[in-house]
């Protein structure tokens, strides 16, 4: 038996794969936007911590 | 501003560090008996702890949890308090983290060759040791979490959200593959049975290789390699948008390891979609992790630690883009069960994880030891012979795969099998496993070269156990620019909330995949003439459980005309019903048992397992004499039966009291079966219960071919 039987057992379904998608499509917009209205001078800090308190110590 | 003087703990560095070198030695020495002992049986010195299939797992253990797991807790003790610019939260929970997962992994050294297993790969610890993990990595988490709320840094660093999402995923993975009924101390059950099994087990399998070789060393390789080139990451926007996407699709991508299987249809479709998509943020991570390094390659000539590192990244880049070539089906029909899977866990695990742990460890330890390394020249040797052994590691491999697929789906002209005989498509890239032990040995002699070198190196310094740093206090500071604001509450929140949302976008893979099996009852059709072991087979079952005979040995006809051919009808989802755990294995050095029932008459499963060259010239089993000589020890029975009927297999009520008799009958008739053909024994050794075992699988199906719900 196909799978799709076993969907069709469920009820309202069809919403199913409609949740998935947009679900899946606005967190990755969300991200996006997050992403490119990051401020640049946070960014820049942030990305410079690693580089930070690296006294040669020896 | 004023400045807090504090202090970073490098001793917990240390120690960490050493253990990730000594346990990765040795991890990787068992894997290279392993790969002997696939080549001369003889290396598996006829004892019941050394066979290949309690090594295996032995080594696949301490690789990924004694020598990866000690190198991400080396990176991230390390990078998180300089992160954070704090001192670990606390002293103590530090050492207990260390010397428990010490502690776990000695346990696990003991027990893997005691054969006590549960029989899932890679998680292989019993229920006691599951549970000693449970409480070791909330400890971790705690040190972890605890340092971050109280750092001097307003901005969390994107390594710190990889590590955040590791503890998260780790934690859910870890507890939910681990539900199991103790039966005894070292004994237990998976609650789940069959293709649930499968599908929790490489749900959890794949989100190790995710979550434990992959998440950690991308936040370790986003502080290490902007260190290391001394210039910032090439892009922290892309960093963002590969941690988001990668945590999201990583864990609906399990179902790719169980293609082609009686797992359901569209559970398959799911894990391959999104296999495929993961290319995307993986290859986001290796570019972003290389570019660092735009217009400073010359650096690279230089400085051995990003020689390493850079091997690590492209590495990491050709396994995230094989993997989910793998994860095609067609490409899956081919390589599934053969060794080119081994070849490409090889390139993740001695490319990516080896070379970036080795990276850390030579930027590591001149540091904290306050002097230089040793010899640049050993380092530069090491290297190179890594490099080379990992490529005679893995070209061989690749080689022998592909050749032994091809062997398998031979036909003759006039539709006939070309090798009717596994053991001849076997014998045929023996060759090739040689050459992986060459790769293999000169792996293992660059990291004897580096463990000379790096004690050599800390012997010649004096550890700087208490760093000192100063940085102004991140409260204070915010309290007095933004009276009224409440900034420590928001620093606090700030990681819960990570914590928080990394757990939901990992739950709804695993959910969507889960939900539907476990409640959608049609999806794994009944068969009703499927029945529960007897008593002797269940122990029978337990016996191959505690040989390992997974590591070797499928239980899984896919359906090709290729492997019916070979093995008889294909597997269905309804036959393991009663399988906890399920055992359909990886790998298949040896052909697949599940059709093994009532082929072979019982006498030659006895002469099979005494010594397997008298059934099989040349073949590469180990001998298991001591099945011949050992009784078989049914004190636990009863308890097994009640745990089974707890799981829900339906044997009638009370009949935990009568197992023991109707053991013993069987048994009887076996011994019997086994005296017509010359072979006195007595009816109370292992071996009857392995051959009672061995006769009853995948012959269920036979009694009824139909399926009820088809």
């Amino acid at each position: 038996m196909k799978f799709i039987n076993y969907l069709t057992t469920i009820s309202d379904i069809e919403i199913f794969p409609m949740i998935s998608l947009i679900t899946f499509f606005v967190f990755f917009i969300l991200v996006g936007i997050k992403v490119s209205m990051m401020d640049k001078k946070t960014i820049e800090e942030t990305e410079n911590l690693p580089l930070e308190n690296d006294k040669k110590v020896y | 501003m004023e400045l807090e003087k504090f202090y970073y703990d490098n001793k917990i560095v240390k120690n960490f560090a050493f253990a990730t070198i000594i346990w990765g030695f040795v991890g990787m020495l068992v894997g290279l008996t392993a790969a002997i002992q696939l080549i001369w049986p003889v290396f598996n010195f006829d004892l019941p702890y050394t066979t290949y299939g309690r090594i295996r797992p032995l080594h696949t253990n301490a690789v990924i949890f004694a020598f990866v797991g000690n190198g991400i807790f080396m990176g991230v003790y390390y990078s998180l308090q300089r992160l954070t610019k704090a001192r670990m939260f606390s002293d103590l929970l530090s050492s207990i983290n260390f010397w428990g997962w010490q502690l776990i992994i000695v346990s696990a050294v003991i027990t893997l060759p005691l054969g006590m297993t549960s029989g899932k790969e890679y998680a292989e610890l019993e229920w006691v040791i599951d549970i000693a993990i449970t409480l070791l990595w909330v400890v971790f988490g705690i040190n972890m979490m605890g340092t971050i709320i109280k750092r001097r840094e307003k901005h969390l660093y994107v390594a710190i959200w990889f590590y955040i999402a590791t503890f998260v995923t780790v934690a859910v993975l870890h507890i939910v593959n681990s539900f199991e009924l103790p039966v005894s101390l070292f004994k237990s059950y998976s609650v789940y049975a069959g293709v649930q099994d499968a599908l929790v087990q490489w749900w959890y399998g794949h989100n190790a290789v995710a979550f434990f070789l992959t998440t950690p060393y991308l936040g370790l390789m986003y502080y290490f390699v902007p260190k290391a080139a001394n210039r910032p990451v090439y892009s922290y926007r892309l960093s963002i948008i590969h941690f988001w996407s990668l945590i999201f699709l990583y864990i609906w991508a399990g179902p790719h390891h169980l293609l082609y299987t009686a797992l359901p249809d569209w559970a398959q479709s799911l894990g391959t979609v999104f296999s495929i998509m993961l290319i995307a943020p993986s290859w986001g991570g290796m570019i972003n992790g290389l570019l660092t390094l735009r217009g400073a390659w010359d650096k690279v000539r230089e400085s051995i630690v990003l020689k390493f590192m850079v091997v690590a990244v492209t590495a990491y880049g050709m396994a995230t883009f094989e993997g989910p070539m793998l994860s095609l089906k067609n490409v899956n029909a081919i390589s599934h069960f053969t060794d080119w899977t081994i070849a490409h866990v090889h390139i993740g695990a001695l490319g990516w994880n080896g070379f970036l742990t080795f990276g850390m460890l030579y930027w590591l330890i001149p540091r904290i030891f306050r002097t230089e390394l040793h010899s640049k020249k050993l380092a530069g040797f090491h290297f190179w012979i890594g490099t080379i052994g990992i490529l005679f590691y893995a070209i061989p491999l690749y080689w022998a795969g592909f050749a032994q697929s091809l062997m398998w789906k031979e036909f003759t002209d006039d539709g006939f099998l070309k090798y009717p005989n596994f053991l001849e498509t076997l014998t045929q890239i023996i060759p090739m496993y040689r050459l992986r032990v060459v790769g293999g040995s000169l792996y293992l002699i660059g990291v004897i070269v580096m463990m000379y070198n790096l004690f050599k190196t800390a012997g010649a310094g004096k550890l700087l156990a208490n760093e000192e740093a100063e940085a102004p206090a991140l409260i204070k500071q915010s309290v007095i620019h933004n009276p009224g604001e409440h900034w420590h509450r928001k620093l606090e929140r700030k990681p819960m909330i990570m914590l928080i949302a990394s757990l939901i976008v990992i739950l709804i893979g695993g959910i969507v995949e889960m939900v539907p099996t476990f409640l959608i009852k049609s999806n794994i059709p009944t068969i009703s003439s499927v029945k529960p072991y007897t008593p002797l087979e269940l122990e029978g079952r337990d016996i191959y459980i505690r040989e390992g005979c997974y590591n070797c040995h499928s239980q899984m006809v896919r359906p090709f005309r290729s492997e019916t051919e070979r093995y008889g009808e294909y597997s269905k989802a309804g036959e393991f019903v009663y399988d906890h755990p399920f055992q359909w294995g990886s790998k298949r050095t040896g052909p697949d048992l599940h059709r093994i029932g009532g082929k072979y008459p019982d006498s030659w499963h006895f002469n099979h397992m005494e010594d397997p060259t008298t059934m099989s010239p040349g073949s590469l089993m180990p001998p298991y004499p001591w099945l011949i000589e050992d009784e078989l020890n049914i004190s636990d029975l009863p308890a097994k039966i009640r745990a089974m009927q707890t799981l829900g297999v339906p044997y009638p009520q009370g009949y935990d009291q009568q197992a023991a008799g109707d053991l013993k009958k069987q048994a009887e008739a076996i011994t019997a079966n086994l005296a017509k053909d010359g072979i006195e024994i007595m009816s109370d050794r292992e071996i009857i219960a392995m051959i009672a075992y061995l006769q009853r699988l995948g012959t269920d199906i036979k009694a009824e071919p139909k399926t009820a719900n088809k």
